[in-house]
């Protein structure tokens, strides 16, 4: 437990500026602040020690395995840190005239060239800060594409999607169409028939799909797709489990967002910030956002102006620093290796899936992509989701995204990723199985859990009741 | 890259999974999807992708600045990203699971506290993208509060704002968008009060404007609340150090680009969408909440909250799609906030306010150019330039400086105004070195 830094108030100074003036009669009284904020008071020391303290209160991909399903907490080499922190990247002010920020301009550009090389969609944009935002971005291409067909105004949703994407369908003005998956947690095709049609404006698919299984029809359903006159979205969250051995454009993707902070590796920060980079296929390219970077042979510059562009989806050219490591990222793979993310991810997962079968199975019995969706056995029917998550912080290991995806009762979303070796999947193995065999024996201990971190069970309902949202 | 596993381990997880060849994972793929070919540059290890990379860095020709417009440069203390890299902070996800995350949860809530005290508002959310898109999410609360789909907009608003707004509501949302003009720099209150006269949801006040000159918040905050509005207040928020606080003239929103709070400028991003409103309003703000609980043994404790309105919760009924936010730089803005304090961020605001007054001052002397505006003004404002601004500019940057935003750019008739700021940054011999160069045009 630490004290707020505002507890730890004792009227010191962290910076103290020299040669102030009290000059603030330059302006009228009226425009002048009547009392001082209520911030802490401590110096520098104190600052230091207090969010050092913080600090350690939490897990990070640093300190320990964090398999959170659909959040991709892969390893991210600390070069990169360094690289997007260099002052002449740090210290551009975004309208610095294009001759004095060629250097970033051109990583801009070289980047999308990578991008297109591994998706073979033809145009990106790297303006939206997030992958919901890319989202967002995707569905308001899809809504000025058809512009002129007003009765488009529907996008396809199936039941295994992340919550952003009907949260973003509706937030651009669409009636969300939800549909249920089939028996092996994936796209049904014939319900997909029934709802697709002269109203369908966009299919938004998550490839692989939050089940962690590859939707085995792409080729069929982008075929139905595109035959309603609607346009394919890929919600790329997902990318880890396909980057470097398929490309989206083949699978008939129109537009598709990468979550760079997830597959393009850049660290979560705590939930972010992160960057959600959108492509599309040819013929779309001219609605992207404004503020992409053109070439002609010799000076690299800023669109700013374009008669079709959607317009700007947030202030200048997007989240640059994340852009800097994901670019750096991916120049440390050549055509052949980058396949390996993908081969590496994909084998953890199963590798996990498969020595808990019998301890906690896999909902969809089969081969799974980068992550394994397990559950509850039947004949535990007192042991929860829940409980597991919690012990396993005990145990030292951050819990798994736990009740999503929505379709799987006791949901258990492990993703290691492809940077976690042998050893670290096998205690985690371990302490799943140890999980199992407590719960045999004792569940009230589990219902309880955690019972070594500093903070226990937290009533979350107060929280909610009385909300306390600032000192 | 590295491989986490060696070869033989490889295969020996490959056994355990009970195949022999790591492609039989992929059989759900259909096989012409597996031709793909991938045409990248070869491969760099650690030390040739630092030394390219920082040859890119080289090209950058970063030049003595003196342009604002939404994202302002400002002295860093090296403790703040001390801090914030430390790989606990920098490594974590989302605080999901709170007891493996109360050093993020309190540090948001920390972060929330402190800009309600800069802010003097009610309720902060622990980050939004930007200033624009904070923006663009308040004004769709305000029409859902409201049940109007009609917002009046300040002239003044930052074209880059405006810009975003456009996009968020064309065609999505349907909210009608309307201009109250500006008369010398400010507000025109005629013009406020007789747009007033149909219902709006809101209007949104600029203070600063993108002009630099300071608002007339406290009168038009009457007005807007006496015709039944909500009044929206996009500030600055190192101004705070000392000018008035959207709490103080009754904002029921008040959004910012936080970014000058301990953030780098990084060429515009990632910025920080600072979101406040009145409490009343807490269920229509989108985004993450954390507040104070206890757990089982009494401690006290975080965790996040209202979760209710978010989409892993709601979905296509959610108050916004936001999920990612712009944690590390809330979490750069707070530790920027408790190093300075109230002293601190008094002085720093202070010392923008007397340099912009020195330059404004200066530059005025300069035969040809002359301040456009005879309205109080925080750290920018605009210069009537003899030439077009955008030549201004040109020359300027080839002896080093960039000498601010060409108002050309937003519109055609402002070519000859020039958009200059000034922070705590720049000494007297930078002021000197500018007004020079000025005289060599």
């Amino acid at each position: 437990m630490e004290k707020l830094i505002i507890e730890k108030s004792n009227g010191a100074r962290g910076v103290i500026f020299n040669g102030v003036k009290d000059v603030s009669s330059l302006l009228d009284k009226k425009h002048l602040r009547k009392q001082e904020p209520n911030l802490p008071q401590v110096s520098e020391f104190d600052v230091v020690r207090h969010f050092t303290n913080l600090s350690r209160l939490n897990f990070c991909l640093d300190t320990h395995f964090y398999p959170l399903g659909s959040c991709t907490m892969k390893y991210n080499p600390k070069s990169y840190d360094v690289l997007c922190s260099l002052e002449n990247f740090s210290c551009l002010h975004p309208l610095t005239p294009a001759t004095n920020a060629q250097g970033t301009l051109e990583l801009i550009y070289k980047f999308e060239e990578l991008l297109k090389g591994i998706t073979g969609l033809s145009s990106w944009t790297l303006q939206p800060s997030a992958g919901a935002h890319g989202e967002f971005t995707g569905a308001l291409i899809a809504k000025t594409y058809h512009k002129k067909d007003k009765n488009r105004t529907e996008i396809i949703v199936p039941d295994t999607a992340h919550g952003t994407n009907p949260a973003t369908a509706a937030m651009c003005g669409f009636k969300v169409v939800n549909i249920k998956s089939n028996a092996h947690g994936r796209v049904d095709l014939e319900e997909l028939k029934k709802v697709l049609g002269p109203k369908t404006a966009m299919v938004m698919l998550t490839l692989p799909n939050t089940a962690g299984l590859f939707e085995r029809d792409i080729l069929e359903i982008s075929k139905l797709v595109h035959a309603a006159g609607a346009l394919l979205y890929m919600d790329g969250a997902n990318l880890n489990a396909l980057i470097g051995l398929v490309k989206p454009v083949d699978m008939g993707v129109d537009i598709m967002h990468i979550n760079l902070h997830k597959t393009l590796a850049a660290p979560h920060g705590g939930g972010g910030p992160g960057a959600g980079a959108v492509g599309v296929r040819k013929g779309l390219e001219e609605l992207l956002p404004l503020g992409r970077v053109l070439f002609d042979g010799q000076k690299y510059t800023l669109l700013t102006k374009s008669k079709k562009s959607i317009g700007q989806v947030k202030s200048f050219w997007g989240n640059i620093a994340i852009v800097i490591r994901a670019y750096a990222y991916l120049r440390q793979f050549d055509g052949k290796t980058l396949g390996n993310i993908a081969r590496n991810a994909v084998l953890n997962a199963n590798y996990v899936r498969v020595k808990l079968k019998n301890y906690f199975p896999a909902f969809f019995d089969e081969v799974c992509m980068h992550e394994c969706v397990l559950t509850i056995a039947k004949d535990m029917p007192n042991l929860k989701a829940l409980y597991v998550a919690k012990r396993l912080l005990d145990l030292g290991y951050h819990a798994p995204t736990i009740y999503f995806p929505l379709i799987v009762p006791q949901a258990l979303m492990v993703e290691p990723t492809e940077t976690e070796s042998k050893q670290t999947l096998d205690g985690f193995i371990e302490a799943m199985k140890q999980i199992f065999e407590e719960a045999k024996k004792d569940i009230s201990m589990l219902e309880h859990a955690p019972h070594k971190t500093e903070i226990g069970v937290i009533d979350e309902v107060l929280a909610a009741r009385e909300p306390n949202l600032k000192w | 890259m590295f491989d986490a596993s060696s070869k033989e381990t490889k295969a020996a997880m490959l056994k355990e999974i009970g195949i022999e060849n790591i492609e039989e994972l992929f059989k759900d793929i259909p096989s012409n999807l597996k031709q793909a070919k991938f045409n990248l540059p070869a491969a760099l290890d650690e030390q040739d992708l630092t030394k390219y990379i920082k040859a890119l860095a080289a090209k950058n020709k970063p030049l003595l600045n003196f342009a604002g417009a939404g994202i302002y440069e400002h002295f860093i203390p090296a403790a703040v990203n001390a801090l914030s890299t430390r790989g606990e902070f920098l490594t974590a996800y989302t605080p999901y699971q709170a007891q493996a995350s109360q050093g993020t949860l309190q540090a948001i809530y920390e972060y929330q506290s402190s800009i309600c005290a800069l802010f003097d508002m009610e309720v902060s959310n622990a980050s939004h993208y930007d200033g624009a898109t904070a923006l663009a999410e308040s004004v769709y609360a305000a029409c859902q509060i409201k049940g109007i789909n009609k917002v009046l907009i300040s002239a003044g608003l930052n074209p880059q704002y405006k810009q975003v707004l456009k996009t968020y509501f064309n065609g999505t949302r349907e909210i009608k968008f309307e201009e109250v003009s500006l008369k010398e720099g400010t507000l025109d209150l005629q013009d406020l009060k007789n747009k007033l006269q149909t219902p709006s949801a809101a209007f949104v006040l600029a203070t600063p404007n993108f002009f630099g000159c300071l608002e007339e918040s406290e009168e038009i905050s009457k007005l807007v609340h006496v015709n039944n509005a909500l009044l929206i207040s996009v500030v600055n928020p190192i101004s705070l150090g000392i000018l008035e606080t959207p709490g103080s003239y009754d904002s029921d929103f008040a959004v910012a680009e936080g970014q000058c709070l301990g953030n780098a400028m990084n060429f515009g991003g990632p910025g920080l969408g600072i979101f406040t409103c009145k409490k009343q309003y807490v269920r229509y703000m989108p985004g993450r909440l954390c507040g104070i609980t206890k757990d089982d043994k009494g401690n006290r404790c975080f965790v996040l909250t209202l979760q209710a309105r978010e989409q892993h919760i709601r979905r296509e009924r959610a108050a916004s799609n936001i999920c990612s936010n712009q944690a590390l730089c809330a979490l750069n803005a707070l530790i920027y906030l408790s190093l300075l304090g109230p002293k601190g961020l008094k002085e720093v605001a202070l010392l923008n306010l007397e340099k912009a007054h020195n330059l404004a001052k200066e530059i005025s002397q300069v035969k040809g150019f002359s301040l456009a505006y005879q309205k109080p003004f925080f750290n920018e404002f605009v210069v009537n330039c003899p030439i077009p601004a955008k030549q201004v500019i040109n020359k300027l940057a080839k002896k080093g400086i960039l000498a601010g935003v060409d108002l050309g750019q937003v519109d055609k008739s402002l070519k000859n105004s020039l958009l200059v700021c000034i922070t705590e940054t720049k000494t007297q011999a930078d002021i000197e070195r500018f007004i020079s160069c000025l005289r060599g045009i």
